[in-house]
């Protein structure tokens, strides 16, 4: 309980540092919103109207804790590139970048422990340096490209799906998620390898250890060691890899959205940093935050629960 | 634990700075500055992103016939989102003008040569000898999308908030700011009164006609064009319908959908897949990706003036022999070879050839590639062996960034060591446009409104958008003269005196207007082209 509490105090805390942090970065780095939004027909006296409607005239700490009460009282402000609340802008392309997300994480963890157990099996085989070669050009292959690959090879020349038309998530959701499907095995293809490479060292690693040589030894199956003891104990690392893996896809959407015309989180807050789009940029970050830590703690949760070893920092 | 807690918001702190830190690159690598094309005049928007050269071979056999023709609807794809507001009225980017140019109409609206046609005026205004006082009659029954009759009040409304509101275009507030005085006369007659006349009035006059009693123009904008707004989606779509009570010739399309996606191999292989049915501002690389069985190509014109402009307040520029110099030496033919595949429409001056009005053609080849004499001018400059210099172009606009590569590569034969700077789109506003901070950069200008005086006005010496401190006072007395003078022939000759003006000094290296390559798909017919960036839905149908 403490500790989960404890968790929630972390949570609460990182996500009103990186918010600040992300406010100031903003700040410091990039220009003037207004002048964006003007472009070439600025006047000065346009500029001062333009920033006085956005509130841009106040000095920085006073927007920030602006944008801190509003965040918490629920109100994450008015976006400046649409004039519109960001929770109602933001919410569809959370739903979609979402859907996204937890597919392509079932993607990856469908295959990643088939072919990782498949791959420490034949560790050393002739079938190996194949296997392995095949690994590494998955894990080199960029998302952008694969989905370029992915979008000619299904959508235009076997047209299994239609790229650039993204059905609406909330009126026809099988159509979206097989949509969805496509960006999210682009997403998924170099995360499988880099697992299928962890779980193979690691079990590799773990085979070589003397209880397991000795659990051979006494007669005991081979297969049968490696799926109730080495693997369990092999699962550690693999799931703190899946862990920031699932924080990872979030960006790794970005391109893939891009190139699927997926109306995406990801797509979503590169345009609006380049719009400077503070308010929007800021929720995102947020949620952004938000989820690189859940994913971190349920991992933990779930390290602790394979091997209670880890439960000892817990208590 | 503890320690374990502080490193882990360390570690986040960090990820949020990253993330803020990539974001502010991000706006220039991704290339997406185009969503902004927060733009009135610069600009030529839009599908040049990354053009993506190492794009896909093109598609095989078709097969996505078209399916929306069915429904009847289009859906036309952008690479850029529209404004933050739609109120026409406090619009600025090209590219939110060229979607809602079907929802709007003024009193007058431009036709397909460029000239004003009655709208919600049912004729020609009447207008008083001394050019002072203009009277409109109101067209009958014209509504409101939201079902509402246009009435005077209306229109009143909308001519004086545009003259009025600080949110609006300072080209036309100016503009407007000789209506002196608007009053009704019955129930459909609109008398307006100048204090000086206007030649370039009804030009003005295309603005945006909107319901007085409405406060929802920014998101749910209302008007009286052939097209009614339904739906924004933040960038992913913008959906228009036909409007059933349109009191003009109706658009043949129920449905029109703009699909936005900001990257140029997303919008090709919706072309491809049949998602898409038609996409403007393509490059020639692009439009060769696509099935010349499944689409036609056409050519237009962007309507802007490219030009390699030069910072005249800085060495070398502030001599007129040098700027000459680069004028010889830049062979603008070689550039539309080479960067356009020969598409493009050479110009002389800072005026587009499809605003006929204007455009004098006896410019356009003033300076002839000649590289003898652009070093003989430059020995005469004291530059016997050229000097260096730097080419600022924004890296979201391909196009430009082409067309500098290809000027600095014709420099270079002169002795002129030009060298390409990148910047982002914000960057190049905010310290090469506002804080005309560079010695030369290429980009296209537009003309918002169409009117003479818009292009050539911010040549003036005193102007606060002359951002290539062009600075001649025989220019600034021409320009006085034109904008008094209420004959629209003898007016329209000043004006082509100040281009002339604009050649002989050479002002800068004026090189085309672009080629806009629309790809739309094969039975989509009645593409009308306008001297303006719009693209017209109404004339398009299915066969």
């Amino acid at each position: 309980m403490k500790y989960v509490l404890r968790r929630i105090v972390t949570l609460v805390l990182t996500m009103i540092m990186v918010s600040f942090l992300s406010f100031a970065a903003f700040h410091l780095i990039s220009g003037d919103p207004a002048v964006v939004i003007l472009g070439t027909s600025a006047t000065p006296e346009r500029l001062e109207a333009l920033r006085r409607s956005m509130g841009l005239d106040q000095p920085f700490l006073i927007q920030y804790f602006r944008w801190l009460a509003g965040f918490f009282t629920g109100n994450l402000g008015i976006s400046y590139s649409y004039q519109q609340p960001v929770a109602a802008l933001i919410m569809p392309k959370l739903q979609v970048t979402f859907c996204m997300v937890m597919l392509s994480f079932a993607v990856i963890i469908i295959c990643s422990f088939p072919i990782g157990l498949f791959s420490s099996r034949i560790a050393g085989s002739r079938l190996d340096w194949l296997h392995t070669t095949f690994n590494q050009l998955c894990m080199a292959v960029p998302a952008f490209f694969l989905s370029i690959l992915v979008t000619y090879v299904f959508g235009i020349a076997l047209k299994w799906f239609r790229p650039g038309a993204f059905p609406d998530l909330a009126k026809n959701p099988v159509g979206a998620m097989h949509y969805l499907f496509y960006a999210a095995v682009c997403i998924a293809i170099p995360r499988i390898a880099m697992c299928v490479r962890m779980m193979r060292s690691t079990i590799i690693g773990e085979m070589e250890k003397n209880y397991v040589r000795t659990a051979i030894s006494r007669g005991n199956d081979r297969g049968r060691v490696l799926r109730r003891h080495v693997l369990k104990n092999s699962l550690v690392p693999t799931i703190t890899l899946l862990g920031q893996t699932m924080a990872e896809i979030v960006s790794g959407g970005i391109v893939v959205e891009q190139v699927f015309g997926i109306p995406g989180m990801g797509r979503f807050l590169v345009l609006s940093i380049s719009n400077k789009d503070y308010p929007v940029v800021q929720a995102l970050v947020v949620i952004l935050a938000f989820w690189v830590i859940m994913a971190g703690t349920v991992a933990d949760l779930l390290n602790q629960t394979v091997d209670t070893r880890l439960r000892l920092g817990g208590r | 634990m503890k320690k374990r807690v502080l490193a882990g918001i360390l570690a986040l702190s960090m990820t949020g700075a990253l993330l803020a830190g990539c974001g502010a690159s991000g706006s220039g690598s991704s290339g997406s500055a185009d969503a902004q094309a927060t733009e009135a005049e610069t600009e030529e928007a839009a599908a040049e992103e990354e053009a993506a050269p190492e794009a896909e071979e093109a598609p095989a056999e078709g097969g996505a016939t078209a399916e929306h023709a069915a429904t009847n609807e289009i859906v036309i794809g952008i690479a850029q989102d529209l404004d933050r507001s739609l109120d026409p009225h406090y619009t600025v980017a090209a590219g939110t003008k060229e979607v809602m140019f079907n929802v709007f109409e003024g009193l007058v609206k431009y036709d397909s040569n460029g000239d004003t046609i009655p709208a919600v005026a049912a004729e020609a205004p009447e207008i008083s000898e001394d050019g002072l006082t203009y009277t409109f009659t109101l067209r009958d029954g014209v509504k409101f999308h939201n079902g509402e009759t246009v009435d005077l009040d209306d229109v009143i409304y909308s001519i004086t908030r545009c003259r009025d509101d600080e949110n609006v275009n300072s080209q036309t507030r100016t503009g407007l700011a000789c209506i002196a005085d608007l009053q009704k006369d019955g129930d459909n007659k609109l008398v307006m009164t100048l204090s000086e006349p206007n030649t370039e009035l009804m030009s003005l006059l295309t603005l945006a006609i909107i319901p007085s009693d409405y406060d929802q123009q920014d998101t749910a904008p209302v008007g009286t064009g052939p097209y009614k707004f339904v739906s924004r989606t933040a960038q992913d779509s913008v959906v228009l319908e036909k409007f059933a009570d349109y009191w003009g010739t109706p658009g043949n399309l129920d449905k029109i959908t703009y699909k936005i996606n900001e990257n140029a191999e997303g919008l090709m292989n919706g072309l491809s897949s049949g998602a898409i049915d038609l996409v403007s501002h393509l490059t020639t690389v692009q439009t060769a990706q696509l099935d010349e069985e499944e689409f036609n190509v056409e050519t237009g014109t962007m309507n802007l003036v490219q030009a390699l402009y030069l910072n005249n307040a800085v060495e070398p520029f502030n001599d007129i022999r040098v700027r000459q110099a680069m004028c010889y030496a830049v062979d603008r033919q070689y550039v539309l070879d080479m960067a356009f595949d020969g598409q493009g429409f050479l110009i002389g001056s800072n005026v587009f050839p499809a605003f006929t009005k204007y455009f004098d053609d006896s410019l356009t080849n003033y300076y002839e590639f000649n590289q003898t004499e652009a070093k003989r001018l430059l020995s005469e400059a004291g530059y016997p062996d050229g000097f260096d210099m730097t080419i600022t172009v924004p890296q979201n606009y391909d196009p430009h960034v082409a067309t500098g590569e290809v000027i600095a590569d014709k420099l270079k034969e002169v002795g002129i060591n030009a060298t390409i700077k990148k910047v982002t789109w914000d960057q190049w506003l905010e310290e090469t446009y506002n804080g005309r901070d560079f010695q030369s950069t290429v980009i296209g200008l537009t003309a918002d409104p169409l009117t003479a005086r818009s292009l050539l006005e911010r040549f003036k010496s005193d102007a606060d958008n002359n951002f290539i401190n062009y600075s001649n006072a025989e220019y600034d007395e021409l320009f006085q003269k034109a904008i008094t003078c209420y004959d629209d022939a003898e007016q329209t000759e000043i004006y082509k005196a100040l281009e002339k003006n604009l050649t002989e000094n050479a002002a800068s290296v004026y090189i085309q207007d672009m080629a806009d390559m629309i790809a739309v798909r094969k039975g989509l017919t009645g593409l009308t082209f306008y001297p303006l960036y719009v693209l017209d839905v109404s004339t398009l149908k299915w066969e």
